[in-house]
């Protein structure tokens, strides 16, 4: 296992015009899988923070990319949709194939990021998520 | 082909325990309705030629549709129809069965051949030997309906750093059907390998299956003299989860009866050494496969799969060197489910 690496969220402030506006903090966090692993394999985000994710799935099988709680991940991990993007947070991910999502953390706590594909949760295809004040 | 060089035979039978999803040497296909729950497979290294004799069995219909790939050391000239009874033989050798078990139905083998390098189909199996790293054998596998566990984008890596081929197999039902294949049944197939680092695949057997799950398998060497093995055993006999049990000259009973076997005539029958490794290790703990050295040398880690796994390298045993080698053959046997082998070990 490799040790999972720490991810510091820095928000790209957009700005429209001279003002600042909430929808416009946005950070971009790239997500490698590889040998059905998530890397990085944790993060740390600050509540309120919206981040999209690119995901890059270098592997030649098919995964998922699910942002949740430990009852989310359980819904997943039983759930039978056969394939995820209308959620935000929520994206399946061909193989060989890149795919992003946006999602805004909105308040303190732990989640999970999870592939619920056969197999492969147990497996360990997860990373954690700790959302700060 | 007395006239060979090295001639090794080794067997791994595998009994997999139950898991539903996943097959014996790794691959599944969600779609259809055949499960290929036992692979068996011998390979023989003749003069340079390695040759492997695998034995896939039928499952029957419903239930899911399972493949399986195996990697190969080097690229095969040729797939064929393998002998009967090769494989129960000698498993037979070491652990003797019910007399009304031994020989059950076990059915032929003809080609196949696919970056598709051969495709062959033996009798109810469609066979494609492919070349090429971990990720194009996964991509291909996927899109010709297998799909593969999580575990498998590592595993085909691990083995196609080594050597980039692989065979994958799986039952075409429509044949099985028109054969009248019964679940149980199995079908040998005798792959043919030119070259000069044969080893037996380990790692494969761990494929779709939980870390703390048991891999149980049974490998038998025959050389024309005693080989050098990584792993080594130590005093007891035993090293990673691999038990050595016999290592004798093999009798000319055995010798006899395996020549005697459909394609086996090239096995010599006289003057081999037998060595029956068994396995049973949790799967997270066989990252390696085994090497074996027919001409005193120290056999290769990579060939182990050590190199490539950073594991360290555990000492080989103390054994004699030996001036030529006259043959090398190796059987995987991997069962797995209920069939008749399986429940008579």
């Amino acid at each position: 296992m490799r040790a999972p690496a720490r991810i510091c969220v820095v928000c790209v402030l957009a700005l429209g015009g001279c003002a600042l506006t909430a929808e416009a903090e946005e950070s971009v966090v790239t997500v490698n899988i590889n040998h059905s692993r998530f890397d990085p394999g944790a993060f740390e985000f600050t509540a309120g923070t919206t981040v999209r994710f690119v995901v890059r799935n270098d592997d030649p099988i098919d995964h998922e990319f699910l942002i949740g709680d430990e009852a989310d991940q359980d819904r997943h991990e039983r759930g039978t949709h056969a394939s995820h993007g209308v959620v935000p947070g929520e994206i399946s991910v061909p193989a060989g194939t890149t795919r992003s999502t946006t999602y805004t953390f909105t308040k303190p706590g732990d989640l999970i990021i999870g592939c619920h594909l056969p197999a492969h949760y147990a497996y360990g295809m997860r990373a954690e998520v700790t959302v700060g004040s | 082909m007395r006239s060979i060089k090295v001639l090794l035979l080794s067997v791994v039978a595998t009994m997999l325990t139950a898991g539903p999803a996943l097959a014996c040497g790794g691959l599944v296909a969600p779609n259809g309705s055949v499960d290929l729950v036992r692979t068996t497979t011998l390979a023989a290294y003749v003069d340079g030629v390695e040759h492997y004799v695998t034995s896939f069995e039928f499952a029957g219909a419903g239930g899911g549709k399972f493949g399986s790939i195996v990697p190969l050391p080097d690229v095969p000239t040729d797939v064929t129809k393998a002998g009967r009874w090769t494989l129960q033989r000698l498993v037979e050798e070491v652990r003797p069965p019910e007399p009304s078990a031994f020989r059950n139905a076990l059915l032929f083998a003809e080609d196949a051949s696919a970056k598709v390098i051969m495709t062959k189909r033996v009798s109810a199996l469609d066979i494609v030997v492919l070349k090429g790293g971990g990720d194009e054998v996964g991509k291909w596998a996927k899109d010709n309906g297998f799909f593969l566990p999580p575990d498998a984008p590592e595993v085909l890596d691990f083995y196609a750093q080594r050597s980039p081929i692989f065979m994958a197999v799986r039952f075409n039902l429509a044949r099985a059907e028109g054969k009248g294949l019964q679940a149980g049944d199995g079908i040998p197939v005798h792959v043919t390998i030119p070259t000069d680092r044969p080893w037996v695949p380990l790692r494969i057997l761990g494929l779709g299956r939980g870390a703390d799950e048991i891999v149980e398998a049974d490998v038998f060497l025959l050389n024309e003299t005693k080989p050098l093995l990584m792993p080594g055993m130590d005093e007891a006999g035993s090293r990673d989860g691999l038990v050595h049990e016999r290592s004798e000259e093999a009798s000319k009973a055995l010798l006899t009866d395996l020549a005697s076997d459909r394609g086996m005539d090239w096995l010599p029958t006289d003057d081999m050494w037998l060595d029956y490794i068994r396995i049973n290790t949790r799967a997270a703990d066989l990252d390696h496969d085994l090497a074996i050295s027919v001409d005193g040398e120290t056999p290769s880690p990579v060939d182990a799969g050590y190199a490539l796994a950073a594991t360290t390298v555990p000492r080989a045993e103390s054994t004699p060197v030996w001036a030529w080698i006259v043959g090398v053959a190796m059987l995987v046997v991997i069962l797995m489910g209920s069939n008749l082998l399986v429940s008579r070990l």
